[in-house]
C-alpha cells in the first residue's frame, strides 16, 4: 500500500465536515474539520477531555453533533442508528471495555460476525441446516481473528475472568470480526505494559496492511503514535489545532505549546 | 473442566452436549420420561404434567429476563392470553387443540410484542412498572369481559381435546394422555431455546443484556431485538396457558394475576437466571414445593387437627423462605448448585 506520496490525493474514505457537539453548554466539539484517507492509521491527539471520545461516538453513532456532517465513503451518516453504520462497514473499540462480559471470547467475537449473518429467530431455534452452516462458515472467519491476535487458548473462556490486556485485545478482535473498512479505536493500549504495548501497536499495523481496513487511533502515548500513524489530527478543548503528517504535527508551535511542549514541561519538572 | 476430548471439527466442537457423559445423561433421562407415566398414578401424572407447562411458561420468562436482561412482571397476563385465546377458540369456534394451541402461543406472541414496545426507551424499575401496566390491562379486559362475551370462568368443550380428528378420551385417562403432550411439548421448547442460544438471534439476545451500547455498535437493533425477544418469551407463555386451558378444560382469571407473574419470576431467579434446565428446576421445585407441604400436612394432621386451616399460610411462607434462601446462599439457583455436584463427582476422588 502507498501511503501518502502520490500527486493527486485518494478521494477521503471519512470526512469530518464542520463537527460541533454540545452538552447543555459544554462544547465537546466545535467545528471540527478534517478528513482519513483510505488505507491509512490517522491518530488523533489530545489533552484528557479535548473531545476525542466524544468525536468517536459522533462517527459510530452515539452522539449526534448538533452541526456539521460526518461523511462516511461519501454518504452522510449524522443521525443514522448505530446500528446502520455497523453494516456500513464501520467497528470500534471503547475506551473503558465495553465487552459481553458473561459470554465467552469466542461468543464475542461471533457477535462481530452479527451483520454479515442472516439466520432470524426461527431457522436458529431449528439450527440444523441454514443456521448450523452459517455458523461453521463464520467460524472459520473469526478463528483467523483468533489467529492473527495470538488468543488460541482462551477461546472458551469467559470475558469477564480475564486480565485487562487480554480484554482489550478480546475487544479489538470483536471490531476485527466485523470486517470492517474502517477501524476506531479509543485508546487501545491504555493501561498496558510496554510488551502488551507492543503487541497491540503489531496488530493494528498488521491489520491496516494485511486487512486493508483504514484505522483511527486515539492514543496517548506519543512514541507509539508517532511511529506508526500517517497522519495525526490534534484536538485541544474541542478544537481542531493541528492536522498532518507525524512531522508536521511534532514541529507545529500551537501543538508544541498546547500538548507535547506541556508533556515536555511536565516530564523535565519529574 | 473435562480434558482429553478433542475436537475435529467446528460442528462438533459447537455440539450443544459435546461430551458423551452428557449425552448418556440425556438418554437417561429421557428413558425416565418414557417410562415414568406407566407407574404413575394420577396424582403424580397431574403433577408431572403441572411442572411440565410451568417448565414451559418459565423457559419463556427466561428468554426474556435472564437472557435479554428486560424484566417483566407481566407474565401472568401472556398466560392468560395464551389461555383464554385457545379457550374462546374452542367454545366460539368449535375449534381442536391441534389448532387453538399454536394460533394462540403466536397471538400470545403478537400481544407479547405490543406490550414490550415501552422497553425501547425503558430499562429496569420503569420498564418492570410498564408490564405491570401490561398484567393489570389484560386482566382487566377478562374481568369486565362483557367485552368478550365471557364471565368469571370459561369451560372449554372435551370435543376440543382431539388430535387431528381423533379424541384424547379414547386414548385413556386426561393425566396420562396430556402427560405425553406437555412433555412432547416441552422437550420441543427445551432443543428450539437451546438452539437459539447457540445461534445468531440469541447471541444478540444476550449482547443486549450484557452491554447494550456495545451491543448496537455492533450492530445489533436493539429496536428489533427487544421485540423479538418479548415476541419470544410471550409466544412460550401463550403456549403454557393455552394447554393449561385444554389440560384442564376450565379457566378463570385468577389463575393468572399478578401473584402469577411473580411466581414464574421466583421460579427462573430460584432455578436459574439465563439457563434453560434452571428454568425446569425452578419449575419443579416451585411445583414440588407446595405438593410436598400439604403432604406433610396430611401426614401430621392427626396430632395438629388445624393444620389445614393454616396450610396456605406454610405454604406462602415456604416460598418465601425459599426464594429469600436462594438469594442469600445460591444467587445463581439450583443449576449452580447442581453444577457444583458434577464438578465434586468429576473430580473425585480429588476433590479438593
Ligand atoms: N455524555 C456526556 N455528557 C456530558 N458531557 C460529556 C459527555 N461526554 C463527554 N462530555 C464532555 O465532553 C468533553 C470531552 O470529553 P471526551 O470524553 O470526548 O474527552 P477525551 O478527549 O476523550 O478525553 P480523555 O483523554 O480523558 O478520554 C468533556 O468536557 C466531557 O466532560
Ligand atoms: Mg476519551
Amino acid at each position: 500500500m502507498t501511503k501518502s506520496n502520490g500527486a493527486s490525493p485518494p478521494r477521503p474514505q471519512l470526512e469530518i465536515d464542520g463537527v460541533s457537539l454540545d452538552f447543555g453548554g459544554v462544547r465537546a466539539l466545535s467545528n471540527v474539520h478534517f478528513n482519513v484517507y483510505p488505507g491509512t492509521i490517522q491518530a488523533i491527539i489530545g489533552p484528557n477531555g479535548a473531545g476525542k471520545t466524544s468525536l468517536l461516538n459522533c462517527i459510530s453513532g452515539l452522539y449526534r453533533p448538533q452541526h456539521g456532517a460526518i461523511r462516511f465513503e461519501g454518504r452522510n451518516i449524522v443521525g443514522m442508528a448505530p446500528h446502520h453504520i455497523a453494516r456500513l462497514g464501520i467497528a470500534r473499540s471503547f475506551q473503558n471495555i465495553e465487552l459481553f462480559r458473561h459470554m465467552t471470547v469466542l461468543d464475542n467475537l461471533m457477535l462481530g460476525r452479527h451483520i454479515h449473518m442472516r439466520s432470524g429467530i426461527l431457522s436458529g431455534g431449528i439450527y440444523w441446516g441454514r443456521a448450523q452452516r452459517e455458523e461453521i462458515a463464520h467460524r472459520e472467519v473469526v478463528e483467523r481473528v483468533i489467529d492473527l491476535l495470538e488468543i488460541q487458548s482462551i477461546r472458551k473462556k469467559v470475558v469477564g475472568a480475564l486480565p485487562y490486556g487480554l480484554q482489550k485485545r478480546v475487544e479489538l478482535g470483536r471490531a476485527l470480526a466485523m470486517s470492517p473498512r474502517l477501524l476506531l479505536l479509543d485508546e487501545p493500549m491504555a493501561g498496558m505494559n510496554s510488551e502488551e504495548k507492543e503487541d497491540m501497536a503489531r496488530f493494528i499495523l498488521d491489520v491496516n496492511e494485511e486487512w486493508g481496513a483504514t484505522i483511527v487511533l486515539i492514543e496517548h502515548d506519543m512514541g507509539v503514535v508517532m511511529d506508526i500513524s500517517d497522519r495525526v489530527a490534534v484536538l485541544e478543548f474541542g478544537q481542531l489545532i493541528a492536522d498532518g503528517t507525524p512531522d508536521e504535527v511534532r514541529s507545529d508551535p500551537k501543538v508544541i505549546d498546547a500538548y507535547l511542549g506541556r508533556e515536555h514541561a511536565i516530564r523535565q519538572e519529574r | 473442566m473435562q480434558s482429553g476430548t478433542f475436537h475435529t471439527s467446528y460442528a462438533s466442537d459447537m455440539a450443544l452436549r459435546p461430551y458423551w457423559i452428557q449425552r448418556l445423561r440425556i438418554v437417561i433421562v429421557l428413558i425416565a420420561l418414557l417410562i415414568f407415566p406407566w407407574f404413575a398414578d394420577r396424582y403424580w401424572l397431574n403433577l408431572a404434567n403441572t411442572i411440565a407447562i410451568a417448565a414451559i411458561g418459565a423457559i419463556g420468562l427466561n428468554i426474556l429476563v435472564g437472557y435479554t436482561g428486560q424484566i417483566s412482571i407481566g407474565h401472568g397476563g401472556f398466560l392468560a392470553v395464551g389461555a383464554y385465546t385457545a379457550g374462546l377458540m374452542a367454545v366460539r369456534l368449535d375449534m381442536p387443540m391441534w389448532i387453538t394451541i399454536p394460533v394462540a402461543s403466536c397471538f400470545t406472541a403478537l400481544v407479547g410484542a405490543f406490550f414490550g414496545l415501552p422497553s425501547v426507551r425503558l430499562k429496569g424499575l420503569y420498564l418492570a412498572i410498564a408490564t405491570l401496566a401490561a398484567q393489570e390491562i389484560i386482566i382487566w379486559l377478562l374481568t369486565h369481559g362483557k367485552l368478550l362475551g365471557i364471565g368469571e370462568s370459561l369451560s372449554l368443550p372435551r370435543a376440543a381435546n382431539n388430535l387431528f380428528g381423533m379424541p384424547l378420551a379414547d386414548l385413556g385417562n386426561n393425566d396420562f394422555v396430556f402427560y405425553w403432550i406437555t412433555v412432547g411439548c416441552l422437550i420441543l421448547t427445551v432443543i428450539f431455546v437451546s438452539n437459539l442460544f447457540r445461534s445468531r438471534t440469541g447471541r444478540a439476545f444476550v449482547a443486549i443484556r450484557d452491554q447494550d451500547i456495545a451491543a448496537q455498535v455492533i450492530g445489533v437493533d436493539l429496536f428489533r431485538y427487544k421485540l423479538l425477544a418479548f415476541a419470544a418469551s410471550s409466544f412460550f407463555a401463550g403456549l403454557a396457558g393455552a394447554l393449561t386451558a385444554h389440560y384442564r378444560g376450565i379457566i378463570s382469571w385468577e389463575r393468572f394475576t399478578i401473584d402469577t407473574s411473580i411466581l414464574y419470576l421466583a421460579m427462573i431467579i430460584i432455578g436459574g437466571l439465563g439457563s434453560v434446565s434452571g428454568s425446569i428446576y425452578g419449575a419443579a421445585f416451585m411445583t414440588l414445593l407446595p405438593a410436598l407441604l400439604s403432604n406433610l400436612a396430611r401426614a401430621v394432621s392427626g396430632f395438629v387437627p388445624d393444620i389445614n386451616a393454616y396450610l396456605p399460610y406454610i405454604q406462602q411462607g415456604a416460598f418465601g423462605l425459599a426464594i429469600i434462601l436462594f438469594l442469600i446462599f445460591e444467587p445463581e439457583g439450583i443449576v449452580k448448585m447442581w453444577r457444583n455436584v458434577k464438578d465434586y463427582f468429576r473430580l473425585w476422588p480429588f476433590s479438593y
